[in-house]
């Protein structure tokens, strides 16, 4: 048995993405995937379902959903509003960090993230057939998800049945404490051809505060700053390889940061890449947001990477059930039951 | 012969062979990635996700939570030693049909004008060589392949094209290549192709793979006609244009 999700409103760019596909790249096919995996992987936890599972991502503004034909159960990660309209018109304002269960004939508008762009919603079940691996959509190839395109109104998601526990309301959760807001310096690795730049040139790219343009998407951010200057080696070089990250710099020394969907080579002198731990970072930021960027070494980089994996499977591990409305609160009794547990203790 | 291991991040290292795009080049990429692959699946280089190898180096992709720089570097200089031993496997041959210049190739005129040829000529010197595929990227199964004749060294139009249609033959320095998918593009649109580059659903989706050898085929805008015809209707697969080679 399934479930059907209809897209009522797309949003902005909201594409169906997992964890990305990994092995293509000699194909010329680069990742995609989430640009920020931990939004993924929690929205993921929040229905219950493992953390790879495909999702919908969305840029600036999230779509509006509606259920159907049978209970959908959704998970909402990132830091935006949730309205919930019942079946009778009646409205409910959420935030996100839990999971909600539409009903038949109710729907949920999502709006635009708080200070930063994406938001990803999983849908529990959700059922996208995977290609090269994997169910994430890279529009320019019209590879995966829905049709290798951003969701539209009127697509219809498929979903297995939510499983039955004798009549009961499926358990929502919720992340009590997420994940804080970092307004750090953008951390970057030197090279692979910072060589194309004087000692003047890198210290200014050091030093200059830069802004996120309008032109952005998954597959790169164009920044707006003071202009780099190569040397004499120039800005071009015999095309290589790009990963997400790389901070190219073509001839008007503007830098040009690659995402999930970038082009996996390319022939502008790359001054720099940004850390895996602050990319998903830089392509959220939202245009017009001021970037720094800060000098690190790989092997800081890499520890880095470790600690955020870390704090990940901290945040995915204080995922806890949720009081429902006309429910028992749960919540409650846990915090009176550890109360009186401990007034008992000192007795 | 020197390498030098550039550090490109936290999940990737890029080995550099050389900037120039030269034969030699492209087959030392060639020679490392295929004893990183083979150690890979001796499962040697835990951590390593996959590789990407372009003109004139290799880069390896790894997973930071897995392995790190310091124990992949030693484990990439023995590989890098290894591979100076061992000379690429050859790659396949094939002949693909092109239609030149008209509605096809719409630079074929500016070619000719500017490298002083007949339209002729540049049809002629084209369908006459064979290329060597360097290195897939830009988009899916988007093939760099060279070395063109001298003759035909042409730079990027001024003004690339927001849309060069699917399967445009163009070329631009001593390099040509086919676009898989419409796209933005610079280079000098010559003919049209009809052979898919790239099926996602194919074992191997790139039709081309690096080492690969191709010639291109004149042919008459019915006999593309036809031959879209035929590929469309699934009368024609990959192999039909497969000249020799595993």
């Amino acid at each position: 048995m399934s479930a059907t999700l209809e897209v009522l409103a797309s949003g902005a760019l909201a594409t169906i993405q997992d964890l990305g596909r990994v092995g293509w790249r000699r194909y010329g096919v680069p990742s995609a995937g989430a640009l920020d995996p931990a939004l993924l992987r929690l929205a993921n936890a929040l229905v219950g379902q493992a953390e790879g599972a495909a999702a919908i991502e969305f840029f600036v503004a999230g779509p509006t959903l509606k259920a159907v034909d049978e209970p959908v159960q959704l998970g909402f990660a990132g830091d935006f509003p949730v309205t919930l309209q019942r079946a009778n018109g009646e409205r409910k304002q959420l935030d996100a960090w839990r999971s909600l269960t539409l009903q038949p004939g109710e729907s949920v508008r999502i709006g635009t993230p708080r200070g930063a762009r994406a938001g990803v919603v999983a849908v529990r079940g959700l059922s996208v057939a995977a290609v090269l691996g994997s169910a994430a959509t890279y529009t320019r190839a019209r590879l995966g998800g829905l049709g290798g395109r951003a969701l539209q109104a009127g697509d219809k998601l498929v979903a297995d049945s939510l499983p039955v526990h004798d009549g009961a309301a499926p358990v929502e959760r919720q992340l009590p404490r997420p994940p804080a807001a970092d307004g750090r310096a953008i951390r970057v690795v030197p090279g692979p051809q910072a060589d194309h730049f004087d000692a003047e040139g890198l210290e200014a790219f050091y030093s200059a505060e830069y802004r996120v343009s309008a032109d952005a998407d998954r597959m790169g951010v164009r920044l707006q700053g003071p202009a780099l200057v190569h040397n004499a080696k120039g800005a071009e070089v015999v095309s290589d390889a790009t990963v997400p990250g790389s901070i190219q710099v073509p001839g008007n020394g503007q830098p040009i940061v690659l995402l999930a969907d970038g082009q996996t080579a390319g022939g502008y002198a790359k001054i720099a890449t940004v850390i895996s731990v602050d990319l998903p970072r830089l392509a959220q930021a939202p245009v017009g947001a001021s970037i720094r960027f800060e000098p690190v070494t790989v092997a800081q980089a890499e520890t880095l990477a470790r600690e955020r994996e870390a704090d990940v499977r901290r945040w995915l591990a204080t995922i806890e059930p949720l009081a429902t409305d006309g429910d028992i609160d749960l919540a409650a009794i846990y915090a009176a039951n550890l109360v009186s547990g401990m007034i008992d203790a000192l007795g | 012969m020197s390498a030098r291991l550039l550090d490109a991040g936290d999940g990737a290292v890029t080995i550099e062979f050389g900037d120039r795009i030269a034969p030699e080049l492209v087959a030392r990429v060639r020679a490392l990635d295929q004893v990183v692959e083979a150690a890979r699946s001796r499962g040697e280089l835990p951590g390593v996700v996959e590789t990407m190898p372009t003109f004139r180096s290799l880069t390896v992709l790894y997973d930071p939570l897995q392995t790190t720089r310091a124990l992949l570097d030693p484990a990439l200089s023995v590989l890098l030693r290894q591979a100076e031993q061992v000379p690429p496997t050859a790659g396949r041959r094939w002949r693909l049909p092109v239609c030149y210049g008209g509605e096809f190739g719409a630079d074929l005129a500016e070619v000719a004008s500017a490298t002083g040829l007949s339209p002729d000529e540049v049809v002629r010197l084209h369908a006459g060589c064979e290329v060597s595929v360097c290195m897939i990227g830009f988009m899916p199964g988007f093939p760099f392949m060279g070395d063109l004749p001298a003759a035909l060294d042409m730079p990027r139009r001024r003004e690339p094209r927001l849309r060069v249609p699917a399967g445009s033959v163009a070329i631009t320095g001593r390099l040509t290549a086919i676009y898989p998918w419409q796209s933005p593009g610079g280079w000098q649109l010559i003919g049209r192709c009809p052979v898919p580059l790239f099926d996602a659903a194919a074992p191997t989706p790139s039709l081309l793979a690096p080492g690969d050898r191709v010639r291109f085929e004149a042919v008459t805008p019915q006999r593309l006609a036809d031959l879209e015809a035929a590929i469309a209707a699934g009368a024609l697969t990959s192999t039909a244009w497969l000249e020799s080679g595993a």
